[in-house]
């Protein structure tokens, strides 16, 4: 997946190892440290650092662990943060019905996904069932 | 190899010179670790290690993980326990053993074939144990940050009577499913030790409240409630309210208020209802 929707230009990337729920946390800290930099407001490091949470335990959980890969962006005199989860796991065989409020495969309250979708500004999903589902999602400074 | 040349040659340089080696060994690490650790305990340490070396050496030879070794290695897990305790590097852990070769090195280096088969053969009994010190040192770390970690669960959420009545645990940090368990547990036990009918739990602490943190959130109230006490959420901040109703959490009927004292005002407020109630029937309510 290029950067090609995306645009801008990557300015730090980093990488969390999600195979534990210690990587969630870590992934977490990392998106906040980021979305600071990219000097998002409060409420939208907030949002931000929520989806990162849902969508980490979501490739934990579901996915069977993978990486979570984190970067600022710069396009057009704003900055953002760009994030992408990876897993090899399942893959989701209905994008739509997984997308769905409070629909929910393991014991959640099935809002994770949607909810993250809500709380960005870029979402895009990739997934083919036996190979693994990629998320990426990009929240802008205002 | 229990009692080949090499091994012979060393236990009897070893201990011809011994007073010699382990004061240079002293001097050497202690200026390794400057002046953290008096010279005195190190020399104690030191000399101790020293007498089991020359020990193991003359008994088991150069195998270091042998039976004549055992005293070294529990000298050794004690040192490096200390160093770790201490907030040591495990550079500087690892030095104690490796400046022994250094200290060994002169005596040994005079062009005598022999001499320096046999400090090879030192170097890497010294390196095995230089090894052993530092698995040792990540040992002794790691029981530390798994005891500190347990210490965090036990500070980071204590139930706190607030009146007569009235229980509340302030979260501070990220909640996982293991504390969340350990904070619906006491402050149901809570509620029960102070008789109380109104728990408060406050999320000023928290960073992010996710849907799993909404969940555990949700189903401690569930739970207090089933022991019927009425269970406030405050410490809303403006930034997780607004994620939450964008995520789409709904808290149901259960009050949420943004202040500590404003989620007090309510619980004092339904103990003064409760009490108007049974004043009014008398009696036996």
């Amino acid at each position: 997946m290029s950067g090609a929707p995306y645009g801008g230009t990557a300015q730090q990337r980093d990488d969390v190892v999600l195979d534990s729920s210690a990587g969630v946390v870590k992934a977490r800290q990392l998106v906040r440290t980021l979305a600071q930099e990219a000097r998002l407001s409060l409420v939208d490091q907030t949002k931000l650092v929520t989806a990162a949470s849902e969508l980490a335990r979501n490739t934990l959980v579901y996915g069977g662990g993978g990486r979570m890969q984190a970067e600022t962006l710069a396009a057009n005199g704003r900055t953002g943060v760009r994030l992408t989860f990876s897993d090899t796991g399942p893959g989701i065989p209905d994008v739509e019905l997984a997308l769905t409020d409070g629909w929910t495969s393991g014991g959640g309250m099935g809002l994770g996904l949607s909810g993250a979708r809500r709380l960005v500004d870029e979402f895009e999903l990739e997934t083919e069932v036996g190979k693994g589902t990629q998320v990426v999602i990009v929240k802008w400074a205002r | 190899m229990t009692h080949d040349g090499g091994s012979q040659r060393l236990v009897d340089l070893l201990t011809a010179q011994s007073d010699e080696f382990t004061s240079q060994w002293v001097r050497s690490v202690g200026e390794s670790l400057r002046g953290r650790i008096s010279l005195t305990e190190l020399g104690q340490e030191l000399n101790e290690l020293y007498a089991a070396i020359l020990a193991g050496l003359s008994t088991s030879g150069l195998a270091s993980r042998g039976e004549g070794f055992a005293e070294v290695r529990s000298l050794l897990v004690e040192l490096s326990r200390n160093r770790a305790r201490q907030g040591f590097s495990p550079t500087e852990t690892a030095v104690s053993v490796f400046a022994l070769k250094d200290v060994l090195e002169p005596a040994l280096n005079e062009g005598n074939e022999r001499d320096v088969r046999a400090y090879l053969l030192f170097s890497r009994l010294l390196d095995d144990l230089g090894l052993f010190t530092v698995e040792s040192y990540a040992r002794t770390r790691e029981e530390i940050i798994s005891s500190q970690a347990d210490q965090l669960l036990e500070l980071s959420t204590p139930v706190v009577k607030l009146w007569d009545g009235v229980v509340a645990v302030p979260l501070v940090g990220t909640l996982d499913s293991a504390r969340t368990q350990v904070v619906m547990e006491r402050l149901l036990q809570a509620l029960i030790d102070y008789d109380s009918t109104q728990a408060i739990i406050d999320i000023t602490g928290v960073p992010a409240v996710d849907t799993q943190v909404a969940q555990h959130l949700l189903k401690t109230v569930v739970a207090a409630r089933m022991m019927g006490a009425e269970c406030v959420i405050s410490g809303i901040r403006p930034q997780i309210a607004q994620t939450i109703v964008a995520l789409g959490i709904e808290f149901g009927d259960i009050p949420t208020k943004g202040t500590l004292a404003d989620a007090l005002r309510h619980a004092l407020s339904a103990i003064e209802r409760d009490r108007r109630l049974a004043e009014e029937y008398g009696g036996l309510l």
